[in-house]
């Protein structure tokens, strides 16, 4: 007997819960020598903007206790080369392929939003409103409830029949608040959460450890910010909610269905190991079956009162 | 043969420090069994992590192939850090788990003279480049270090090649002299190849030094990596065109043509 795993999310369907985060899984196929891409519940890929992006200077990565910080600055080839080059790679009929977008605006959003709703092999489009990393939009979109609602609302007019998922930054005071905003501008579906802002510093060159000096968070570092958003959030909104930061292992992956998601992202994990999010969705039936979980809608959101 | 690329849950046989008394300069032989790699081209590295890494840190760490054949993977590793410090204390036993060969290796022309520029710990590549060169008769070394020379694998290279120098650089105020030395082998090895390895302020000096003889020469760069394997675009450096290239799969060996490389990493 095997426990099932599958979840069904708007507009797809997922053979387990385990997808992988934008920007920590290139764009799939780096990852393909090390486990079948088939087996996971999705992939999302690196941040994709309308044009190439160059990214920040190096040193652009440092690594902290139980954790790292990133200043990448969505490097990436543009939608464009994704699609014709990076997209027909993936095997998108077996497993969701869903897109990460950054713009610097509202139409450019939307112009994005476009044209990867006219893309077969992709699955959804998760909108980055929450990137610390760069100057323009990124975490302000995020972080103001008015603008993450109207930019929600921009890009779902143009994806078409594409679910659209809306990626929140724990670097608010109320993200009840701005999942709200988006959930009212049409959000689908919510990730939980973007990076959190952090520096690191050297006290002998007297230097900060990123060009950047400032960078994202991430890492099982987050794992508890991470998992009292993801909790706050499915209190509060009825869509589904994906929980990313900080997971590592099959029972990593339960904590976050516990708490309600429906699935859950691997990032800074596969770093760890390339093969950790094929190791922990193989893990997960297993540890179903150990715990008696039959399925996973059963299970979650049951966290007793505390 | 193994899989390239597939990750490999290894056996440490054995920890050996280099150098005259028991491990005091910190640099260590790591010996795994049967790796189950797929066959390497020198320069190229593996990602390595130790099952006791736990959640911290969280980055496995890469390293040169120093000599890999069907039976055995040597790594030479010098103890910088913490994560070196852990893996240079693990005993016969522990389990490691290695991924790779990972990246780009040197170019290997059996009919050029050809000189392998090494700095300290930058000097484990070439144990693998030496033995794996079919003309031998037509490589040199030239090895720049500053711990005792017995801390390296220099003796095992010398005895292999046709030339072998080192140069020893006991204080600061000796690096004019090594840097003397360097522009007079890159002078002289223009017409043929130039490979190198070692800190970054050497590798530029070889960069410029080969730019200024029109020197055919690849370094090898060692960025700071998280994944080892294009995944999260943070061991970049700078292309001859000013765009952002990964060092972990299009490096970490590169002409130096191909980059503008500047001193931050
Ligand atoms: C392709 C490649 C091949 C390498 N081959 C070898 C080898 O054969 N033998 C060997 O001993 N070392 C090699 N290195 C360097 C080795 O990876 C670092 O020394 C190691 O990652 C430092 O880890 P740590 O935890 O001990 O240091 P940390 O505690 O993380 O840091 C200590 C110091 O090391 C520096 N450091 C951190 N990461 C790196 C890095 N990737 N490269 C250089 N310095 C770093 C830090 O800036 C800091 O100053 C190689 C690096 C690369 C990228
Ligand atoms: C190197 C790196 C690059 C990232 N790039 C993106 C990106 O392009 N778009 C995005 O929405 N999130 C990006 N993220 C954030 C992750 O997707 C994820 O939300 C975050 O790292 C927390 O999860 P983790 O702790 O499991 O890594 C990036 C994270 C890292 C570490
Ligand atoms: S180390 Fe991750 S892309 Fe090179």
């Amino acid at each position: 007997m095997s426990a099932d795993t599958s979840v069904r999310l708007p507009g797809m369907h997922a053979k387990n819960p385990v997808m992988t985060a934008s920007g920590t899984f290139g764009y799939g196929m780096e990852f393909a020598p090390y486990g079948d891409l088939r087996g996971l519940g999705g992939i999302v890929v690196k941040g994709l903007s309308l044009r190439p992006r160059t990214g920040n200077p190096m040193p652009r990565i440092a690594e902290t206790p139980c954790g790292m910080l990133n200043a990448i600055g969505l490097q990436n080839c543009g939608v464009e080369v994704f699609l014709h080059d990076k997209l027909p790679r993936l095997p998108f009929a077996e497993t969701p392929i869903v897109a990460n977008l950054y713009a610097c605006d509202a139409e450019e959003f939307a112009e994005l939003a476009g044209v990867l709703s006219a893309a077969e092999g992709v699955a959804a489009l998760e909108v980055n409103i929450s990137c610390p990393n760069v100057k323009a939009g990124g975490i302000a979109f995020g972080q103001d409830p008015a603008m993450a609602g109207k930019l929600t609302e921009a890009v779902k007019k143009r994806a078409g029949d594409k679910p659209v998922w809306v990626k929140l930054s724990p670097n608010v005071t109320d993200i009840v608040g701005v999942a709200r905003a988006a959930v009212l501008g049409g959000a689908d579906v919510l990730t939980c959460i973007n990076t959190l802002t952090g520096m690191s510093v050297d006290i002998r060159s007297r230097k900060p450890r990123l060009a950047n000096v400032i960078g994202g968070l991430s890492g099982p570092a987050i794992k508890p910010v991470a998992l009292r958003c993801v909790w706050q959030v499915c209190q509060a909104v009825s869509a589904p909610v994906i929980g990313v930061g900080g997971i590592s292992s099959a029972e990593d992956v339960l904590e976050f269905i516990l708490v309600g998601a429906h699935a859950v992202q691997i990032g800074t994990a596969n770093f760890m190991r390339p093969d950790m999010a094929f190791r922990i969705a193989e893990r997960l039936p297993a540890l179903m079956d150990e715990l008696g979980i039959k399925n996973l809608d059963d299970y979650r959101g049951t966290l007793a009162a505390g | 043969m193994g899989i390239s690329g597939a990750c490999r849950d290894l056996t440490i046989l054995s920890v050996t420090p280099a150098g005259p008394v028991g491990g005091q300069y910190g640099c260590y032989y790591l010996e795994f069994d049967n790796p189950g790699l797929a066959p390497a081209v020198a320069g190229q590295f593996v990602m390595v992590r130790p099952a006791c890494f736990g959640s911290d840190p969280v980055w496995p760490r890469p390293f040169s192939i120093c000599r890999l054949t069907p039976d055995r993977l040597t790594l030479f590793v010098q103890a910088c850090g913490r994560g070196t410090d852990v893996l240079c204390r693990l005993v016969p036993g522990d389990r490691v788990t290695v991924w790779g060969p990972l990246g780009q290796g040197f170019c290997l022309e059996p009919d050029t003279p050809t000189v392998m520029l090494a700095g300290g710990v930058g000097i484990a590549p070439f144990v693998e480049y030496a033995a794996t060169h079919p003309a031998q008769h037509n490589l040199a070394l030239v090895f720049g270090h500053r711990q005792p020379l017995s801390c390296y694998p220099f003796s095992e290279l010398s005895q292999v090649v046709a030339r072998a120098e080192a140069f020893e650089e006991k204080t600061p105020d000796d690096l004019p002299n090594f840097i003397e030395l360097l522009e007079k082998t890159v002078a002289e090895y223009a017409g043929g190849l130039i490979v190198a390895c070692g800190p970054r302020p050497f590798l530029l000096t070889v960069a410029r030094l080969a730019r200024r003889f029109g020197a055919r020469a690849q370094v090898s760069l060692e960025n700071r990596m998280a994944c080892g394997v294009g995944g999260c675009l943070g061991c970049v450096e700078k292309n001859a065109l000013g765009q952002y290239v990964q060092t972990c799969t299009e490096g970490p060996v590169f002409w130096v043509e191909e980059l503008s490389l500047s001193e931050d990493a």
